[in-house]
């Protein structure tokens, strides 16, 4: 699973790459941290995580996906729209495996992951006011979604927190080169 | 067997016309927000008093007519009749959003032949009205009649190729598309009557989950010159929406919720709308059930 998992996201950084030669030497990006909380339930599966940008007036944007990416027939897919409000914002106007963007579920824990500015699913960003979400949704779970307000270009050093209260855990987001 | 559902349709069809203004008919679909490239929908269909429970009599599904995203015809499978509720499951294989439906048309009236009033046969279409009039007849009264329930489930992205009105009876079209509904925004909708702006139809909503409370929760719009209404949602869940044009149904004048509903049974009896003394009145009905997620 992991091993098909990080072949997943090479196959997604060639992909990149491809696209990269547009983009600035000093690419920025957003350094995400995610915390799925280990619970202590009966009956436990890995929550299906979207990760997104929003910009008013603009088309959200999705940068990540963690699902079931890998079963037979995409029946994976089924439980998309469980993940609700990305998948109104963004999901529903994607096809499967949708590419950089798809993942396989994560393990409870913290887990990273960056985007580059100019590059895969984030692209380009005009300057401005944009939310990060990050949403999860578990099978006989519940749902969550975690705001996380920011401006772009990113002031040097800025970090934004934010935590959830059920399915999701402490939220970071900060900025890189 | 043929005969049967025969027999069958001109129950409901009764049922429809007469005993069943009462009660209210509606599809409820497993779900109408699907995500995907290969999902099922199972849809209950019942005639009940209390939204959503089968309690009083199955739907009959014999008319139901499914129209997938790109216009295509396709088909209800695995239908089966219960005791209070009828059940069908639909096959989504294509992205955008599917109509469920149950159309009907027809014509009502009748004529005076030797002294005699006779009423035209159920059943009776449009084109075969001058068939059914005999050589003869006199003062002959005839009124059309439309009823559309129908559901929406979409599969991806919502999309509106199904929406194309057919320019018979009350239809609904999308402002704020039917299958993307929260709770706390507005939508808004158009009807049509015969294919133009239903200006001035009254429209009923009611929320899901009558059993469980005290108040009917009825939500009362009314369309304006441009035949549009618009809602704000309260909660998430189902609703059931409903015009009716005609015949004393919900919402309108003797309809149930309406002025003179059940007005003094002691009382010396009103003038039943199902029966008026003047010439029949055009009847059309509108039915569906959009489901409101939350936000």
């Amino acid at each position: 699973m992991q091993i098909r998992h990080r072949l997943l996201l090479t196959g997604t950084a060639a992909i990149g790459a491809a696209g990269a030669a547009a983009a600035p030497a000093t690419a920025q990006t957003l350094n995400v941290s995610v915390n799925i909380p280990r619970l202590s339930v009966a009956e436990y599966h890995r929550p299906y995580v979207a990760i997104w940008v929003e910009k008013e007036g603009a088309a959200p944007r999705s940068l990540a996906v963690w699902y079931d990416y890998d079963k037979a027939k995409g029946e994976g897919t089924k439980w998309l729209r469980d993940v609700r409000q990305w998948w109104r914002a963004s999901g529903r106007a994607l096809n499967f495996p949708a590419d950089g963007v798809s993942g396989a579920t994560r393990a409870p824990g913290d887990q990273k992951i960056a985007f580059t500015a100019g590059k895969g699913p984030l692209g380009a960003l005009a300057p401005g006011n944009y939310t990060l979400l990050v949403e999860a949704a578990r099978e006989v779970g519940g749902r969550e979604v975690v705001r996380l307000p920011f401006s772009w270009p990113p002031k040097p050093g800025a970090t934004v927190r934010a935590s959830g209260s059920s399915e999701l855990g402490a939220v970071a987001l900060s900025f890189g080169k | 067997m043929k005969a049967r559902f025969l027999i069958a349709g001109a129950l409901a069809a009764l049922s429809l016309a007469g005993t069943a203004q009462a009660h209210r008919q509606w599809m409820m679909p497993s779900s109408t927000t699907l995500s995907g490239t290969d999902s099922w929908v199972t849809v209950d269909a019942a005639v009940s008093n209390d939204l959503f429970y089968f309690e009083h009599f199955p739907m009959g599904t014999d008319n139901i007519a499914v129209t997938e995203p790109d216009g295509a015809t396709g088909k209800i499978e695995n239908a089966a009749k219960g005791r209070y509720r009828s059940t069908f499951d639909v096959h989504l294989t294509k992205p955008g959003t599917y109509r469920i439906a149950n159309v009907s048309t027809g014509m009502m009236g009748s004529y005076m032949l030797n002294g005699k009033q006779e009423r035209l046969p159920r059943g009776t279409t449009k084109d075969k009205l001058a068939s059914v009039i005999p050589a003869g007849a006199t003062n002959v009264q005839t009124a059309e009649m439309a009823s559309r329930n129908e559901i929406f489930v979409t599969l991806g992205a919502p999309s509106t190729t199904i929406f194309k009105p057919s320019g018979v009876g009350i239809e609904l079209v999308p402002v704020t598309h039917p299958n993307d509904l929260v709770s706390g925004e507005a939508a808004t909708f158009q009807f049509l009557l015969d294919g133009k702006p239903a200006s001035g139809l009254k429209i009923t909503v009611i929320p899901g989950g009558i059993r469980y409370r005290d108040a009917l929760g009825q939500i009362d719009l009314v369309a304006d010159k441009d035949g549009k209404a618009s809602v704000t949602w309260p909660q998430p869940g189902m609703y059931w929406l409903n015009a009716t044009l005609g015949g004393g149904r919900e919402g309108g004048p003797g309809g149930e919720g309406g002025p003179g509903a059940k007005a003094g049974e002691g009382a010396p009896p009103a003038p039943r709308p199902q029966a008026p003394a003047g010439p029949p009145q055009r009847r059309a009905s509108y039915i569906t059930t959009l489901e409101v997620l939350a936000p």
